[in-house]
Formats: C-alpha cells, structure tokens, sequence
C-alpha cells in the first residue's frame, strides 16, 4: 500500500507499472545518470514496485560525490587562510577531505558562509573589498551556467577580489566512459532532465548510436521516473536505441541557448578526475583565457595538491554501477552520514546516503504490484 | 544541489544591467537572476538552480514538483538551514557566528 499511495497519480502510477511488467520478457540493466533521481527512486520505492527483471543501477550524477578529494582539498587549504571569505553551497559543508571539512574550519574561526547563489558570493565581494572572496564552483552542466554568469558579471563590474574554484563536470563523457568499461552492465540510460534543460538533447545521438543504448530524457517525479523506465523498456525489447525527451515540459531540443553560448565563452572544455572513478577525458570546464584570472587554483597557488583516498571507502565502485551500497563492508557501520568515509555517503543526493536514509541496509525485497493495489 | 525548484515569479527588475526577479518557491521567496531566460513575465513558472531561472515550466507541473520536493525534503536542503543541518549530521555544536538567518542575508 504504502509505495503507489505516495504518488501523485496512484492510478497512473498502477497503469504504469503494470504496462512495465506486461512488456518485459527478460532482464535489463539501466542507470538513472542523476543523484536525484536516486533519491527518488529510492525515497518512492521505485526499485521495489518494478518487475524482478528490470535493475536500476545508480549512476554518477551526484556533483557533490563526484568532486575529487583533491579539489576538496585546495578549498580547505584556501578556506583557511585569514584574508579568505570562502563560500559554498550547503551541501558541501561536510565533505570529508583528507583531514578536514569546511564544518570544522567554520567551528575553528575560519570565514565560511553558505550562500544560495553564486551571485550572493560576488555580492559578499563587492561589499568587502579587503576579503578575498572565492566560490566553490562544482557540479553539472545545471549549476556550471550560473557560475559562468557571475564571473561574467564580475569581470564586467570590475570586481577583481573575486575568484572561483573550479570543478565542473559534463554528462555525457561520463556516459561514455561507464559504457567503454569492460565491467559495464547498463544497457539503457535515464539521462539527467535538468542537465538536459540547459544543454538541450543533440548531445546524446551520437552516444545512443555508438553504444546501442537507448537514452531517455527523465524527469524528477516519480510519474515521470516510471515514464522514463517505461519507454526504455519498449526501446530495449524492441532492440531499438533512439534518443527519446520524456521531460518535455522542461527539456526543449535545443537545451538553454544563452546559457549555452555564456558556458562557451566563460569555460572550456577540459579533462577532469571524478572522485572514485578517475580522470574522464573532455568530462569538465576550467575557466577560459579570457577568464583565467578569476581562477582560485591560480590566485592561491594551490595547484599542486595532491592526495590519497580511503582504502575501505568503495564509493568509485558505487558510483560506477558496478556495486550497491549495502555491498560495502563498511556500509552503515564505519561509514554513516554522522561519520562517513566517503562522499557518497555524505552527500544527500549521494547513493549510499539514500539507501541509509531510507533503511535500505540490506538487499531490497521486491513488492507485489498485485498486493499494494 | 543538481535538482532546480520550480518557483512564480513576483517581479521583475533590472540591477547592474542584470535581469532579476522575486521568485515564489512555495512561500519562501528568493532574488533570481533571469538572464537565461530573458522573456519570461510576471506570473510565469520557472525552473530555478542556484539562483538562475533555466527554463519556464507549466503550473501544474511546478504544483507537482514542489509537493515532490517539499515530501523529499529537498526544499529544506535548497533553503533551510544548512550551518544547523550539519551541525546536528556532525554531532558538533552550531559554528559562532552563525544563524539560521546568517546565509539569507548574504
């Protein structure tokens, strides 16, 4: 009863789920790209209510779980320096670096603020012209736009005592490489909806055809997760591999085109390490030559940090698919949003936070569409 | 943070040669940068990240989407209190120097 009474639309739900089950002849593998479709799923029961055959594989679109501890790193470093007012989304507050997170410089003294944009941080700049103010720019092609804008705005305003910390990442180089994997398993993808509001679908053609995947545009309601899970079911029995928007509403063709063409002149295309997976060619932004002064890594001669990750931490192996959270030792026991080892325990959107948050502490029990009609 | 919240928009003005507004996300209301999606007008929905309107949404469907989010806690996430949140996840007390309110008015 529980999972299909929570949705918006139970009946539609019901409809849903029962024309999943009545197409489905055999297993298949397929990957929500988004940490909060995660959350989603696992907060509605999504896995639970889908036929046995059909596993959804977490993927790696959690910004904060994805940042490399080394970048991590260069904010603690930076953050605790007197003459810096570091300022961060909320989320990024309890990171684990090697040793610290920006909780603890904040409790120490340190001059941390959460801001709710990256605009509140120019703001804080242009108010305290003493304070180096610097901008912990991570996150996807969604978040990547508005930081674009403000370096824009700053360097146009002449706001030169602020700097950003860079550490954008795009989605479709990290489709590719979880498809080049020789231990992939995915064989459909749910493709991020916010993402693909500002960068638009053209992207994704040529990665469905190279790969012989079909990749769906999804939204965040559960209606429109199962909607997603539906059309790539068809596709898959179907042997078919076409790019498809089930997001429409929010996802035109053709993306953002002014936030597009503000990424393209502030950013350029560069390689990035993901945390827990490792460098992904063309996979991120770095600010461009016209911009580079605005680039923290440079400004505090930072850039020659180096680090080492956990050994029992297995969050990469998470974030790849290729295991579940509960198939970590240290799932729920050293590792726990309290005390977490790795980011995708702390962060909300984070694989392992919404199996914890959700008591998902064991391998999920599949539920009956029959019994919770 | 990847996840934009819908939200109305109240008002429009320019600042700095800036397009903003005041957005309506289920009563907490936000300044927005509307840059990106220059001809939206008063009343209009919007997908809204980290303070940048992305694209208009129906009002049904931002209806829906805040209830989803107000269910999963996102909203909290985007607009509460962060510096209490990880205080309590850390088992620390809350850092001096900050309040519930320290991070709006910034």
């Amino acid at each position: 009863m529980k999972y299909l009474d929570e949705f918006s639309d139970p009946d539609l739900a019901r409809r849903l789920v029962e024309e999943i089950r009545a197409t489905v002849t055999r297993p298949w593998a397929m990957m929500e790209v988004c940490g909060g479709q995660t959350h989603s799923i696992i907060r509605h029961g999504i896995d639970q209510l889908l036929p046995d055959e059909i596993e959804m594989i977490h993927g790696p679109g959690c910004p904060v779980c994805v940042t490399p501890l080394e970048i991590i790193d260069k904010a603690m470093e930076i953050a605790s320096r007197p003459d810096v007012t570091f300022c961060s989304f909320g989320d990024m507050l309890r990171v684990p670096g090697s040793d610290k997170d920006l909780f603890r410089i904040k409790s120490a003294g340190g001059d941390v603020r959460v801001v709710y944009s990256p605009l509140d941080a120019l703001k804080l700049a242009r108010e305290n012209p003493d304070r180096q103010v610097v901008f912990f720019g991570i996150g996807f092609e969604t978040t990547a736009p508005p930081n674009a804008m403000t370096v824009y705005q700053a360097q146009k305003l002449g706001i030169d005592n602020f700097s950003l910390l860079v550490s954008h990442v795009r989605v479709p180089p990290a489709i590719e490489a979880i498809m080049q994997s020789p231990t992939c398993r995915v064989q459909g993808f749910l493709a991020a909806g916010h993402v693909c509001s500002v960068m638009g679908t053209e992207e994704y053609p040529a990665l469905a055809e190279a790969f012989k995947v079909p990749i769906v545009v999804t939204g965040f309601e559960p209606l429109d997760i199962l909607e997603g899970i539906r059309l790539t079911v068809h596709q898959l029995e179907k042997g078919e591999h076409r790019v498809e928007n089930a997001y429409q509403r929010a996802v035109p063709a053709e993306g953002n085109p002014a936030a597009k063409a503000m990424l393209a002149d502030v950013f350029e295309v560069t390689d990035r390490s993901w945390r827990g997976i490792g460098m992904i060619p063309q996979s991120g932004w770095r600010l461009s030559e016209r911009y580079r002064e605005y680039d923290a890594e440079h400004r505090f001669d930072v850039a020659d940090i180096t680090t080492q990750e956990s050994t029992v931490c297995r969050s990469g192996e998470v974030l790849q698919g290729l295991i579940k959270p509960h198939d970590c030792s240290a799932f729920g026991t050293l590792c726990t949003p309290r005390n977490p080892l790795g980011a995708t325990m702390v962060s909300s959107e984070g694989a392992c936070a919404a199996y914890y948050l959700y008591r998902r502490l064991d391998a999920p029990a599949k539920r009956e569409v029959s019994s919770v009609g | 943070m990847c996840l934009a919240v819908p939200g109305r928009v109240l008002d429009i003005r320019e600042q700095d040669e800036t397009l903003m507004a005041t957005v309506d996300f289920g009563g907490v209301l936000k300044d927005v940068c509307l840059q990106y999606v220059p001809d939206i007008e008063v009343g209009d929905y919007t997908i809204v990240h980290v303070g940048f309107a992305l694209q208009r949404l129906d009002e049904e469907s931002a209806q829906q989407t805040l209830a989803n989010f107000r269910a999963m806690g996102e909203l909290e996430l985007e607009f509460g209190d962060a510096w209490g949140r990880a205080a309590a996840e850390a088992g620390m007390p809350r850092p001096a120097g900050t309040t519930n309110g320290e991070e709006k008015s910034t």
